[in-house]
């Protein structure tokens, strides 16, 4: 038995009938085509799938496509606007914060929350807000400078 | 510009940035069907009975292939790439490993049935109602346990679970007499534990069998697509190999898993073709847990001698080394001749001897992880190192500086000979240790250390100098120790009419920026911009020949083959300038793409020269159209890599927890083409070797299960569990590949695991041990302080 379910993703509203167990990563995934966001793990420990659900970042293999139904997300794919990238994604490319690229939407989006709430973190605090998030590639050295080459050009053009 | 040696951003970002990279789960086929597997939850269990009656009525599904309908195909399973022989000669033991076991299950895990259903969810279900009736035998996971008699048999055919025993060094009554008479003997036993190399994409494969073209198309997550094509045609299925492509399209990471052939590969292949329609199957992480080649898993007892001014004498290591439950794909090499082989070091020890046994277990297969062999020889001799130091009451570093080989550039002096088979190319080695020291503040520390006593904590340093044989070749030398494929590197120059570069490589990236990094020596090498030139890399139908990435040989090897088409594309290019030009090939120069008449101000732009190539109506007499070259290279010799590492920790003593203040690596990976690259791939392997050292380790319960296989359960580094890291280089370039490059994929994780594991016990000393277990918790080192 199908459901019906409204989400509104990257600004468009989707309507679609899914099975009730159906995960929100699947959805976006399977449903909507959305690939950016990647499934590392099955016990919601590595961030490779993190959105935002209503501007907070969220492990959407944590939520049910049902729940999110009314609600909006954002994925990696609707961060740069147009050919301008968000500014995590440009300290991404600067500071070489990726390799394998597995990781990184998850990343960018853990970060993009971390910066709202504390725009000029430290490095201290910069690791303890990716602690949700595996990178088997860069030992997270460069994706911590990343960070903080956005936070600076954040603040610069705030 | 000049583009070699500048820190050129990576051209392949944008789309992994903007979550369009294709990895293998990303790809949908139009009819494509589903698969899950049924997994044996025994470790060591005969299998009665497989009911699909159940399952195959359940909504969605498709078809249910159990090991009775691979075995009527006649599919003997993957086979194994490296043989080694028993020290006796005769020819290792090699079991089958099926695609689907209808006997018995040897590892929990092994698949036992594939259910294919038109979703996911539905292949799912229905695999919950495969009914399997299992007799579970008692199991082993433990290679030392395994050898004994009386042990589980894992295969009825190999007795007492031996696969092959190995030797290699000085007669071993030879190397036991110098250590008999000698001053002082360092002695550990240890164990280097089984670690799941964890990239973090899981496995994936999609099989099509394509019936308008009789073609099959093989996508998946592999770093070696054209040696997965030769496994599954010419070993496997026996298929026609000009009717295979192999696409390892965007893959998340390898380190090495993703080098080997895997049952689930042949399967949907197979499949495929059974059903008529594309099978996707991706694992879930539980299943990368159960199926993925583990890395490690040797236990060892070593022995250094030294006489009484600290001079290396001698040195033994015998090693169980774990295989699991069949061999992978390189297994039978890891623990033998990227091991055994690399047991010289950087000292001058003038006699060793190393015996290996490689035992089957009822275990994941055991395979190249990271570094591969190398890390495992170097932990066995950096812990002997720092440990003969403290028990000799020497300065570790001063020791290694007192045994290091003399500096050898292998051009005006001869490579280094070692008593271990190998003959490095080039070596400088003290440097990078007094760089270690410098970049330290070595003195400083010592006396931080001694202010810190009597405080709530303890500090550490540990040293560790290590080197590697990396670009794994040339062909005779690993043929001739058990090799079955060839060890080279193909690549084709193609120029277009307008100027314009593709390069297709046989090397595969991912996550190495290859893309970037050959472009700039092409680039370079060429006289063209970076913009002009194209990497493609990663389809069989595109790149003709390729022997695919490990064993940090992708520049080494992989790229010295693009130079090599590039010299024959300038050389044809000089060739068709001198006729536009009217002068002699000899009186031309090459630079910043044109060829210029020597002393004149005539010229002609590569550009003109291409489009002639392929518009050839003013052209040389005799001379074939066209500008495109492959090469294949292969190499004189491995390249071998050093470097210094050091850690500094800080124990607190109340809790016994262990903070990583400070890890500087210092290495020498010969000429360097991307800086940006190559410093990543440094921190990259020090977060795996440190992961090593501290948290992570495949923990099996008595019945054979992994009872940490969950990222729940496996602890990896996090982003708080590391420093920042200090890293510098010097530079030997290497002396036998036209670009003096050495490696950097593996270097991080090589050299830094015994440097953590040297730091914590130089903070323990007071506490009258030698060693600890990996990984060292919190749990182990409060232990050694309150108990003590």
């Amino acid at each position: 038995m199908k459901v019906p379910v409204s989400i509104t993703v990257n600004g468009k509203q989707y309507d679609k009938m899914v099975e009730p167990r159906m995960l929100l990563v699947y959805f976006l995934r399977e449903e909507l085509a959305l690939t950016g966001t990647h499934i590392g793990c099955d016990t919601s420990s590595c961030g490779a799938c993190t959105v935002h659900l209503d501007g907070k970042a969220l492990k959407s293999c944590s939520m049910l496509a049902v729940q999110a139904s009314g609600k909006s997300v954002t994925t990696i794919e609707g961060m740069a606007n147009g050919d301008n990238l968000h500014p995590l994604q440009e300290g991404f490319h600067m500071e070489h914060g990726l390799q394998c690229g597995f990781c990184t939407p998850g990343m960018i989006m853990c970060a993009a929350d971390m910066l709202k709430n504390n725009p000029n973190p430290t490095e201290e605090e910069i690791r303890h807000g990716l602690e949700g998030n595996f990178c088997r590639c860069t030992g997270y050295h460069n994706i911590v400078k990343s960070i903080q080459y956005a936070a600076n050009k954040m603040q610069e053009t705030a | 510009m000049s583009y070699i040696g500048s820190s050129v951003k990576r051209v392949e970002d944008k789309r992994f940035i903007t979550g369009q990279g294709r990895y293998t789960d990303d790809i949908v086929l139009p009819q494509m069907t589903y698969a899950c597997m049924v997994r044996s939850p025994h470790a060591h269990a005969e299998i009665v009975s497989v009911d699909i009656s159940h399952a195959e009525k359940m909504d969605g599904v498709v078809k249910i292939f159990t090991g009775k309908d691979t075995d009527a195909a006649g599919i003997g399973g993957v086979p194994c790439g490296w043989q080694v022989d028993f020290k006796n000669g005769d020819t290792m033991k090699e079991p089958p490993h099926p695609l689907l076991v209808s006997d018995k299950a040897r590892h929990a895990g092994d698949a036992v049935a594939m259910v294919i259903a038109e979703t996911y969810a539905q292949a799912k279900d229905a695999a919950e109602m495969v009914m399997v009736e299992y007799n579970v035998l008692p199991a082993v996971t433990n290679a030392k346990a395994a050898r004994a008699d009386g042990a589980p048999q894992v295969h009825a055919d190999v007795p007492n679970n031996l696969a092959f025993d190995w030797e290699l060094g000085n007669p071993r009554a030879e190397v036991d007499a110098a250590i008999a008479g000698a001053h002082h003997v360092t002695t550990l036993e240890f164990i280097n534990q089984r670690v799941i190399c964890n990239a973090i994409e899981p496995r994936s494969a999609i099989g099509h069998f394509d019936t308008a073209y009789d073609k099959y198309t093989l996508y998946t997550s592999t770093q070696n697509p054209h040696l997965i094509r030769l496994l599954l045609c010419a070993f496997v299925l026996g298929l026609p190999e000009h009717k295979v492509r192999v696409v390892g399209p965007d893959v998340g990471g390898g380190f090495g898993s993703k080098i080997f052939h895997y049952t689930e590969e042949a399967l949907v292949i197979w499949g495929s073709n059974q059903i008529k329609r594309p099978i996707k199957w991706t694992a879930e992480r539980r299943e990368s847990f159960m199926t993925d080649a583990a890395g490690r898993d040797h236990i060892t007892t070593a022995k250094m001698a030294f006489d009484k001014d600290g001079n290396v004498l001698a040195l033994t290591a015998d090693t169980f080394a774990n295989m699991g439950a069949y061999l992978s794909t390189f297994a039978p090499a890891v623990p033998t001749y990227l091991h055994g082989t690399l047991l010289q070091g950087l000292y001058t020890t003038p006699l060793i001897n190393v015996s290996v046994d490689a035992v089957f277990t009822n275990t994941t297969a055991v395979d190249a992880y990271r570094g591969a062999g190398r890390p495992e020889a170097t932990y066995l001799l950096e812990r002997l190192m720092d440990t003969a130091a403290l028990e000799m009451g020497r300065d570790p570093a001063e020791l290694r500086l007192q045994n290091f080989i003399e500096p050898f550039d292998g051009v005006e002096q001869e490579g280094y000979m070692t008593q271990v088979a190998l003959q490095y190319d080039s070596g400088n080695y003290a440097p990078v240790l007094k760089r270690g020291l410098e970049m330290v503040g070595y003195e400083q520390f010592r006396a931080d250390q001694k202010a810190a006593e009597g405080s709530g904590k303890l500090l550490g340093i540990g040293f560790s100098t290590y080197i590697e044989a990396c670009g794994i070749a040339p062909s005779a030398v690993v043929g001739a120790l058990g090799a079955r494929a060839g060890l080279f590197e193909s690549a084709q120059v193609q120029v277009h009419p307008t100027g314009k570069v593709s390069v297709y490589s046989g090397s595969h990236s991912h996550g190495q920026g290859h893309e970037t990094t050959f472009a700039q020596v092409v680039a370079d090498k060429m006289g063209v911009p970076i913009e002009d030139v194209e990497i493609i890399h990663g389809d069989s139908d595109a790149v003709a020949f390729g022997m695919g990435t490990y064993g940090s040989r992708s520049l080494a090897v992989g790229g010295s083959a693009i130079v090599k088409s590039i010299e024959k594309v300038l050389e044809k290019g000089a060739k068709i300038a001198a006729h536009l030009l009217e002068a002699s090939v000899d009186d031309l120069d090459y630079a910043e793409g044109k060829w210029t008449v020597r002393g004149t101000d005539k010229s002609v732009a590569f550009g003109d020269v291409s489009l002639t190539a392929y518009v050839p109506h003013n052209y040389p007499e005799g001379l074939e159209p066209g500008l495109d070259f492959s090469s294949f290279y292969d190499p004189a010799n491995f390249t071998y890599p050093f470097g210094c590492h050091i850690c500094i920790v800080e124990i607190d003593k109340e809790t016994g927890a262990v903070k990583i203040k400070r890890f500087i690596a210092v290495d020498d990976v010969g000429n360097v083409i991307n800086p940006m690259i190559v410093d990543g791939q440094i921190h990259g392997g020090l977060a795996q070797g440190i992961g090593q050292a501290f948290c992570e380790g495949a923990i099996y319960d008595e019945s054979g299960q992994l009872i940490n296989g969950t990222y729940m359960d496996y602890v990896m580094p996090r982003a708080d569990d590391l420093p920042s890291f200090e890293v510098d280089r010097t530079v030997t370039p290497c002396p036998h590949n036209p670009l003096g490059v050495k490696g950097a994929g593996e270097a991080g994780c090589i050299g830094s695991t015994p440097a953590v594991v040297n730091a914590v016990m130089d903070a323990l000393k007071g506490y009258g041990i030698h060693d600890v277990e990996m990984p060292i918790t919190s749990q182990k080192v409060w232990n050694i302080i309150h108990r003590s």
